[in-house]
């Protein structure tokens, strides 16, 4: 069946649940004996290269000893000590790349200790007893502002809340948790766990978040500077890139991460969408997850089309695997040249010396849902015409304690320069951003 | 093939396995079972007088260590308590069913001749093979005067195994307590009350842990617990000590052991069998995975005695006790340094804070390239193993010994020994 793209009926509704069951579950959670045994795996090394691999830094040998005897809250307290977002990481980050990759098992027998489900392990547990570890600091009467409450705005809040700072977060949504909460494939994260993961954060107290409230001429910069002792900004990647392809207006044309938002907001309309055959365009992990989770849906045949090899895709390994086995084509080396009436021409790349060049073959897929997942850009506009801080590479500036050029205005997570674009960097950059502005506020 | 049958003090056996005397081996059905399986005998579960005891509801506590159930297991289970007769009628069908294998009854009754004199006759008309003397068991039956109660008295042991050699035809066997300073005190004393053989180690009084909600020794009974007998593969270092403190005994030499502790595998075996045994005895094993473990325990020795060239037990039984000496006979000059073998080495730097913290700061931590690097600082290194015992990796950290140029030289010989044997003694010297 191949209708015109934009023509499927919204059709016969599933349930929010039978989406639910359908996406599944990534990876299980252990069970008390899984963890012990799978702990015991662990060499407790010193100066562990998993530590180092870890953005957040956090003492995995060390957490993972305490699941081995049994101080399971002291296994989460040490987790997230160094990663408020400690669960929601253990769901999300890349670990193949990450700690395991780094793990000694992993040089030694191919099969590193499985830290991330570890992690989840020991989080689950601290965070079903309801409890918040973390106590607040004498209350020193300063106020940060806080833009965008996603992984880098809240692990930044969460800091300064503890550090004895009021803080108040400034969303432009109407829900917090970022690309947490709206662009993480939903059976990545399920079980409302994003916003479960934030209201364990905001236990801490002292944090405000004003939802709908985005940087805009209504809360402009000056003004927060004004109101407020420092300014962290994590204001994210608003701006998904084109493809800058004719054809790619009409219906039927979506951005992946539009999709995944749809997804996790609207389980039954976005699942409505999953019929005929879906192109997903892209290779990174966005794109991994639009494409799974389309076809785990029910569409029909789901090809997913990268420009370069499979060297280059941003998309790990195990991710690529992921979707292979979910039924997702993957083909290399197409570069997409027009989005037609049901169906997109790509053009046949290659590489000449290095650089990426389209060939003169085509070849037509037939679509009727094209998914678009090729990154997102930086959108300064919210910052100008105002004083804005000065940028670097397309991004915000930041020097080595997160401060941008304008003094007592911070920034983190993937609106700045620095690193990759990984919830677990952007925790990273909201905690050490929330020291220095700690340092700051004490000089 | 190798050969794998015995016989030992008299005792013939198809292999050397033998279940030690235990819950296994408490009545027909479970005997038929094992010797089914191809257990080279068994020790019938203890008999003693009528009535029979009674137990407790709730006998075993166990150690788990890194994951793996059981590295030590601990009973408060008595001698059997099942009438005597039952027990006498089975042993005699199980003999009469399989009479090629070993089967050895247990004993323990008070320390009476009258008592012993009773039983024995009893147990002689089954066709047992051979009796076991149950000085050992270290709970319930040492408060009532027997097991280690008399195990613990080498008066007692040769007294009791006097009147066993006197009244039955029997070859002895007196199984010895672990609970005592000085094994060879009991040992000589069966040896001298003319038994033919001795057995250990029983199981060593313990307190397996404490259940920190019952606040009470586990297995918790009631709400109380109380100490146990430990067994299982943690005890097994204790008892090889044992054994080969027996073995090297010049005034026992050849008296027959059977070698019992924390024995689960083939190697485990082999080892005791190196150091003197002639048969072991197995329990916590078995408990564990069952009687089928007989299978890979002959099947895994002969492999090894083919590929070693042992055609028989009796070619290596025993080749180990030479070389277990007193530290006093240890070569001093021997150097052995550690090795890293930087191919296989994953950079987990167990090695080095081990050393570095504990030891003698001879592996070095440095990084080359960005990388993680160890290496044996050799002058620092005296070889104490710690690094390859940390080291995960199988053959990554070897030791290797050094030359020295030094000859053979013992501590009885070396110059800061103030007893050395060319030193006078004092009194010799206050008189010059």
């Amino acid at each position: 069946m191949s209708e015109g793209l934009g023509e499927q009926i919204l059709g016969k509704h599933a349930s929010v649940a039978e989406v639910a069951i359908k996406l599944g579950e990534m990876a299980a959670p252990l069970s008390r004996d899984e963890a012990r045994v799978e702990a015991d795996r662990c060499y407790f090394c010193y100066d562990a290269p998993c530590v180092e691999a870890c953005p957040t830094g956090i003492d995995i040998p060390g957490f993972i000893g305490k699941i081995r005897t049994g101080n399971v809250r002291g296994s989460a307290v040490t987790i997230l000590e160094s990663n408020i977002f400690g669960g929601g990481c253990a769901r999300v980050c890349p670990t193949e790349i990450l700690c395991e990759e780094a793990c000694v098992r992993e040089a030694q027998e191919g099969k590193p200790v499985t830290i991330g489900s570890l992690q989840r392990y020991a989080t689950d547990v601290l965070m079903a007893t309801g409890e918040q570890p973390f106590t607040r600091a004498p209350l020193t009467g300063k106020r940060i502002a806080v833009v965008g409450a996603g992984p880098a705005g809240l692990a930044c809040a969460h800091r300064l809340a503890m550090l004895g700072h009021d803080v108040v977060v400034f969303e432009a949504r109407p829900k917090p948790g970022g690309l947490n909460e709206y662009g993480i494939a939903a059976y990545k994260v399920v079980d409302d766990f994003a916003q479960r993961e934030v209201a364990f954060i905001l236990g801490i107290g002292g944090i405000t978040i004003e939802y709908e409230t985005p940087l805009g001429p209504d809360l402009t910069l000056d003004h927060l500077r004004q109101a407020f002792d420092a300014v962290f900004l994590a204001i994210g990647l608003a701006d998904p890139n084109a493809l800058g392809v004719p054809g790619e207006d009409q219906a039927g044309v979506m951005d992946a991460l539009g999709f995944i938002e749809l997804l996790r907001q609207d389980p039954v309309q976005a699942a409505a969408l999953a019929r005929g055959n879906v192109i997903v365009i892209g290779g990174g992990n966005t794109a991994i997850d639009a494409a799974t989770q389309v076809r785990l849906l029910g569409a029909e045949t789901v090809t997913l089309a990268y420009r370069r090899g499979p060297e280059q895709m941003g998309a790990t390994k195990v991710e690529q695997e992921w979707a292979q086995t979910h039924g997702v084509t993957i083909r290399h080396w197409l570069a997409p040249v027009a989005i037609e009436h049901s169906a997109v021409a790509f053009g046949r790349t290659r590489l000449d010396a290095g650089k990426l060049v389209v060939t003169d073959e085509r070849v037509t897929l037939p679509a009727d849902l094209v998914l678009k997942a090729v990154g997102q850009s930086f959108l300064p506009e919210p910052l100008t015409p105002a004083s804005a801080p000065a940028s670097f590479a397309n991004r915000i500036g930041v020097d080595q304690t997160y401060q941008t050029s304008l003094p007592g205005v911070f920034a983190g997570g993937d609106c700045v320069s620095a690193g990759e674009d990984l919830t677990v960097q952007a925790v990273a950059h909201g905690r050490d951003a929330a020291i220095a502005i700690n340092r700051y506020l004490s000089t | 093939m190798a050969d794998l049958s015995v016989n030992f003090a008299g005792i013939k056996s198809p292999n050397p396995f033998w279940l030690a005397s235990a819950p296994p081996t408490d009545k027909e059905y479970n005997v038929v079972r094992a010797l089914k399986a191809g257990w080279g005998g068994v020790v019938w579960k203890t008999l003693g007088e009528d009535p029979p005891i009674v137990n407790v509801s709730s006998r075993y506590g166990a150690a788990s260590y890194g994951g793996n159930r059981i590295m030590g297991f601990n009973n408060i289970e008595l001698i059997t308590d099942r009438p005597l007769d039952v027990n006498l009628r089975e042993i005699k069908s199980v003999k009469r069913d399989f009479p090629d294998r070993a089967i050895i009854v247990s004993l323990m009754v008070p320390c009476e001749e009258d008592a012993w004199k009773k039983i024995l006759p009893l147990v002689e008309d089954t066709g047992a093979d051979g009796i076991e003397l149950n000085f050992g068991c270290p709970h319930g039956m040492s408060e009532r005067g027997m097991g280690a109660a008399v195990g613990q008295v080498p008066d007692y042991v040769e007294m009791v195994t006097r009147w066993c050699k006197q009244h039955s035809r029997m070859p002895t066997i007196v199984k010895l307590t672990p609970n005592v300073t000085d094994i060879l005190a009991p040992a000589r004393a069966a040896w001298r009350g003319g038994a033919d053989a001795v057995s250990l180690i029983n199981t060593i009084m313990s307190i397996m842990s404490i259940d920190l909600d019952a606040m009470a020794p586990t297995p918790v009974v009631g709400g109380m617990g109380t100490h146990g007998g430990y067994c299982g593969p943690g005890v097994k270092p204790i008892a090889l000590r044992m054994v080969g403190e027996i073995a090297r005994d010049r005034a026992m030499a050849g008296l027959p052991i059977s070698g019992i502790g924390g024995i689960s595998t083939w190697n485990d075996a082999a080892e005791y069998i190196a150091l003197g045994s002639g048969t072991v005895q197995i329990c916590t094993a078995a408990m564990h995975h069952g009687f089928r473990i007989i299978e890979d325990l002959t099947d895994g020795l002969s492999n090894w005695m083919d590929q070693k060239g042992y055609a028989r037990i009796k070619d290596f039984q025993g080749k180990a006790i030479p070389n277990f000496v007193h530290w006093e006979d240890l070569n001093i000059n021997f150097k052995t340094l550690a090795h890293i073998d930087q191919d296989l080495c994953v950079q987990c730097g167990l090695c080095h804070i081990a050393c570095e913290d504990t030891a003698h700061q001879a592996i070095g931590a440095t990084r080359v390239d960005g990388k993680r690097h160890y290496e044996v600082i050799e002058a620092e290194c005296v070889g104490c193993n710690l690094c390859a015992h940390v080291c995960p990796v199988d053959n990554c950290i070897t030791m290797n010994p050094a030359e020295t140029g030094l000859a053979f030289s013992t501590w009885k010989e070396h110059p800061n020994n103030p007893l050395r044997v060319d030193n006078p003694p004092l009194s010799t010297k206050a008189l010059v």
